[in-house]
């Protein structure tokens, strides 16, 4: 019965869809011959699939909230299938060397192109695992991410230029520099919360773009500077394909230390303070906890890899210009780290590898593609909030009286 | 000796409305201490302002961890408070809800602890046995408390009491000297006020901390206060022993027929 009022419900639903639509979809206007046609099989097209849409959606829904009744009831281990199963040691080392062998082998296979856009994703990795922790492990709502990763491109192009550094040099003063800029902002704007921190690093992400693309004998304005070199491997010379597979694999072991450091991070004393903060700051400073330098360090970290980032992009594609620096950028880095899962390393590398890789791949639907996008966007908000992986942390887990370990 | 906690002339206004007025509260070492008074009185605004949350418009604050060094702690942020031995609980229970009980104690041992970014990294011996000391001093606090079977359990998963205690358990592992606690009994059932008054006693005797608590259940402040303090409309308007406080005739005014002597 509850069945057949969903039913009903859904036929609502496409009744008023059809109604709708009706002057849009079913009635053409030829201006010239002033005629009009009826296209009466586009308006059953519209009720049959809103029906079915509203119809699966309702389920799903249903679906959902039983699904929340029940781990309600259990005791807040709320682990999914993919969890579970990345808990299991038998399957997850499986798992880790055949990524680790696919990552090895991988630019050998594939074609040029095909490693130079993997090279993009990884660097979204690391922005997304860098914004990871600014807003899943802190809980700070940074929307000029873009800004730090700015810092870090044009760190190297103007190094380069003035100083002739090369990239290996750059790397680390790109990072510091990222970093420094991430204290400098951090001060003023860390005493904001929530949406007043949102729109405050918005701003500064757009004054950063702003000053790139206007302030031309510093940044060569919105032209942007090109030649900047590809990475130098012992001096030796390298074609371009052979660079394009050195600076995938300089990705590949950012990646690789980022995830060590994050790891490591996540599970320690100032770790713990950035989720305890995120979860009630004014408990937080009652129990001692620095709430400033808790959150400086956060934003901090976070701008190091979006340098890091910036400088592997500018040494990838040889040219920089502010356009590459908008706040699109920001907004896609956050729909990583919020897709993938606040939180969850595993999640957001995920995040970044669809939504980096999958328009790549969807070319044919290249129009549709930001339509899909945000379809896909309101899905997952509405069915799994916590994203793609929900984060579980490693939580400290007291086993007898004489030691912790880790779930 | 100095009373462990001295508050001379507290005022704090909000825009037009004076929620302290000239407030002089006094806690000796050793001591338990209450506060009281009718809802909206001013005693949670009390707390915020010595704990540094509120910028108290006027007044002094000193606090003496061991009854010497007397510090004025005026302007100081409520992480240094609390560093400083001040440790508190919030009348509407604040826990970090989606970590687990001992990692909720293990940030009350935070601002003990040393290790930086560089020993989160790197995980250096000192900061490995660090962590290894931290998770088993908090969980001998949370035997200390009682809430050793909830050790793994998230805390958002708790009964009503146990959080509460959860609340008290974080503070201590701060180490303070005092302990402020906002309605600790607020909720509970008569079984865990009972347990409750218990545990405010062992941690004055074993941990020698001294407590002032604010609270609505007379019995309990009757039976366990050395000294009460009483607040109506932000004024002080009385203090001394609890057979003072019950035959005074300005709290009975206050209280306006409630149940003073119960
Ligand atoms: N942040 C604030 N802003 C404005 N007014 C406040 C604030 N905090 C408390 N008050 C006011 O101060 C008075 C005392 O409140 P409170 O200290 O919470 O009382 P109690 O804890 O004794 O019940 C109340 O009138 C309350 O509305
Ligand atoms: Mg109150």
């Amino acid at each position: 019965m509850t069945a057949l009022n969903e039913i009903k419900k859904s036929l609502l639903v496409s009744i008023w869809f059809m109604f709708l639509t009706f002057p849009i979809m079913v009635i053409k206007v030829n201006t010239v011959e002033q005629t009009i046609s009826w296209r009466w099989n586009r308006l059953a097209a519209v009720g049959i699939g809103s029906f079915c849409l509203s119809f699966v959606w309702r389920y799903m829904l249903k679906r959902k909230e039983t699904g929340a009744k029940k781990t309600a009831l259990g005791n807040g281990g709320e682990l999914s299938a993919v969890q579970r199963l990345l808990q299991n040691p038998r399957f997850f080392k499986p798992a880790l060397l055949a990524t680790a062998v696919f990552a090895l082998i991988y630019p050998f296979y594939f074609s040029m192109y095909q490693v130079n856009i993997m090279t993009t994703a990884l660097i979204y990795v690391i922005l997304g695992l860098g914004l990871n922790i600014v807003v899943g492990l802190a809980g700070l709502l940074d929307l000029g991410y873009v800004a730090f990763y700015a810092v870090g491109a044009y760190s190297y192009a103007l190094l380069h230029i003035h100083f002739g550094l090369g990239f290996w040099a750059c790397l680390p003063i790109g990072a510091g520099l990222a970093m420094m800029f991430g204290i400098v902002l951090g001060f003023p704007v860390l005493r904001l919360r929530g949406d007043y921190l949102a729109i405050v690093t918005l701003g500064f992400g757009e004054i950063i773009r702003l000053i790139l693309e206007n302030w031309n004998a510093f940044s060569y304005g919105p032209s942007g500077i090109a030649n900047i070199p590809r990475p130098g491997l012992f001096g030796m010379h390298l074609t371009i394909h052979q660079s394009l597979i050195y600076i995938y694999f300089i990705m590949v072991a950012i990646v690789v230390f980022t995830i060590f450091v994050v790891r490591r991070l996540q599970d320690s004393r100032i770790g713990r303070a950035w989720i305890a903060l995120r979860e009630d700051e004014v408990a937080c400073q009652a129990t001692g906890i620095d709430k400033t330098k808790t959150k400086l360090s956060a934003f901090a970290l976070g701008a190091t890899w979006a340098g890091m980032g910036g400088v592997v992009f500018a040494a990838k594609t040889t040219f920089i210009n502010p356009a590459s620096f908008t706040i699109w950028e920001s907004v896609m880095i956050l729909c990583i780290v919020v897709l993938g899962g606040m939180g969850s390393i595993l999640g957001v590398i995920l995040g970044a590898l669809i939504l980096m890789l999958l328009p790549e791949y969807m070319r044919a639907f290249s129009e549709y593609r930001m339509l899909l996008f945000a379809a896909a966007l309101v899905v997952m908000m509405v069915f799994r909030p916590n994203g793609i992986i929900s984060a579980v942390r490693r939580n400290y887990e007291f086993k007898g009286t004489n030691e912790k370990e880790t779930a | 000796m100095d009373p462990v906690l001295d508050i001379k002339q507290l005022t704090m206004d909000f825009g037009g409305l004076r929620a302290l007025d000239h407030i002089d509260l006094d806690v000796k070492a050793g001591e338990i201490a209450a506060l009281i008074g009718p809802n909206g009185a001013g005693k949670t605004t009390f707390f915020n302002c010595i704990t540094g949350i509120y910028k108290p418009t006027q007044g002094d604050m000193f606090i003496s961890p061991g009854g010497k060094n007397r510090i004025r702690i005026n302007g100081l942020k409520p992480n240094q408070v609390t560093e400083r031995g001040m440790a508190r609980t919030f009348q509407n229970i604040r826990l970090f809800q989606n970590m687990t009980v001992l990692e909720n104690v293990m940030m009350g041992r935070h601002c003990r602890m040393r290790a930086g970014i560089p020993g989160a990294v790197f995980r250096n011996k000192a900061t490995r046995e660090e962590e290894k000391r931290v998770v088993q001093e908090s969980y001998e606090i949370l035997e200390k408390i009682g809430l050793e079977q909830f050790v793994n359990e998230f805390a958002k998963n708790l009964p009503y009491g146990a959080q509460r205690r959860l609340e008290i358990a974080r503070a201590m592992a701060t180490e303070p000297f005092i302990l402020l606690l906002d309605e600790p009994a607020a909720g509970m059932n008569n079984q865990e006020t009972s347990e409750l008054d218990q545990l405010v006693l062992k941690i004055r005797e074993e941990e020698h901390i001294s407590i002032l608590l604010i609270e609505h259940d007379m019995k309990f402040v009757m039976s366990l206060s050395d000294r009460i303090f009483v607040m109506d409309y932000g004024k002080k308007i009385a203090q001394g022993t609890p057979q003072e406080i019950k035959s005074n005739p300005a709290v009975i005014r206050a209280y306006l027929g409630e149940d003073v002597d119960a």
